[in-house]
């Protein structure tokens, strides 16, 4: 059929550094095919991903209200200029904010929380829940007593 | 050597220090720390409060031991690379962390065949011991940890990256215009 257009997705992934970053980046295979961004909160992991399109937003937590909104700024940005099709995060705070930012843009998104959160959903993914398309939790006992999905986990 | 790794987010003393007092202990042992904000007084081994990610991944390589807080990012390289590694969980009742899921995380990760969960200094001296002994013996490191709910993950992702946006769309509406 000649109407069939399939470019590329527009990808932003966005996570913080360390546990965050770590699983995003063994969930990258999921992005293949598509134009991925990566935005995190080390400048270091750049040399980690072969892409170019890599940003750095600042680290910020619910502790940090002036952080969190200089995080949730460099955010905008980043997603103005990126103009996702679709926000993927691990968290933590900042892939919230980026998925809500997303929205407003009409980016479609996913927030997996932490495979550390295996009692209770992060802070970032029960706000995510009203906001993100798809929350999944990488623990059934979590997912099922919170409305997050299950579908695998990192390890 | 052992490579030591506690994170950014806030100090961890009772581990760096638990480390020292071993290290003080047994000097033909090598042992390097990230060390984060700490402000302790660590005179028996080599550290530096944060790394990049190229530096910390050649360490955990360099490593034949990992002693770390209950951090996912230690965990999951730990199970990559096959690395045994044990684990002391930060308490929000030290001010080691804004809560104890770090509590939880060790207690699911205990099932890894290479990970050990210590909850003090004393018991992270004898895990010490003991994993240092089995490195004499050379019969620790089983290899790779195979995720086996890691593949269904990606697929999940790589769908939704995939999906016909105007499909969704729909989708959306529909939910909307029957909600309440």
């Amino acid at each position: 059929m000649f109407g069939r257009k399939k470019t590329a997705p527009v990808v932003l992934a966005v996570s913080s550094s360390g546990g965050h970053w770590t699983q995003m980046q063994r969930l990258a295979p999921a992005f293949s095919g598509a134009e991925v961004h990566y935005a995190t909160t080390d400048e270091t992991a750049s040399e980690q991903v072969s892409t170019r399109n890599f940003h750095v937003f600042p680290d910020a937590n619910k502790d940090t209200p002036l952080r969190l909104l200089i995080c949730a700024l460099s955010l905008a940005w980043i997603v103005l200029r990126v103009r996702p099709d679709v926000i993927v995060s691990t968290g933590a705070a900042g892939g919230f904010l980026a998925i809500r930012l997303g929205r407003i843009f009409g980016a479609r998104t996913m927030f997996i929380d932490s495979i550390a959160n295996a009692r209770n959903l992060s802070v970032s993914a029960r706000l995510a829940l009203n906001v993100a398309d798809h929350v999944l939790s990488q623990w059934p006992g979590v997912a099922a007593k919170t409305g997050a999905e299950y579908r695998g986990a990192v390890i | 050597m052992i490579f030591a790794t506690v994170g950014t987010q806030l100090p961890f003393d009772r581990l760096l220090t638990g480390l020292d007092s071993w290290a003080e202990r047994n000097p033909n042992t090598q042992v390097f720390a990230q060390c984060g904000l700490s402000k302790a007084r660590i005179s028996h081994i080599d550290t530096t409060p944060t790394l990049g990610v190229s530096a910390f991944r050649r360490h955990f390589e360099a490593a034949s031991l990992i002693v770390a807080h209950a951090g996912m990012g230690t965990i999951l390289t730990a199970a990559e690379l096959g690395k045994p590694v044990i684990l002391l969980p930060r308490r929000a009742c030290f001010n080691e962390h804004r809560n104890d899921h770090q509590q939880d995380t060790a207690k699911e990760m205990s099932r890894l065949s290479n990970v050990t969960v210590v909850q003090d200094q004393e018991a992270l001296h004898r895990a010490l011991d003991f994993a240092v002994s089995q490195e004499a013996r050379s019969i620790l490191s089983d290899g790779e940890i195979v995720p086996t709910e890691l593949d269904p993950l990606i697929d999940v992702i790589r769908d939704f990256v995939w999906a016909d946006p105007s499909l969704e769309t729909a989708m959306g509406f529909q939910n909307q215009a029957t909600s309440p």
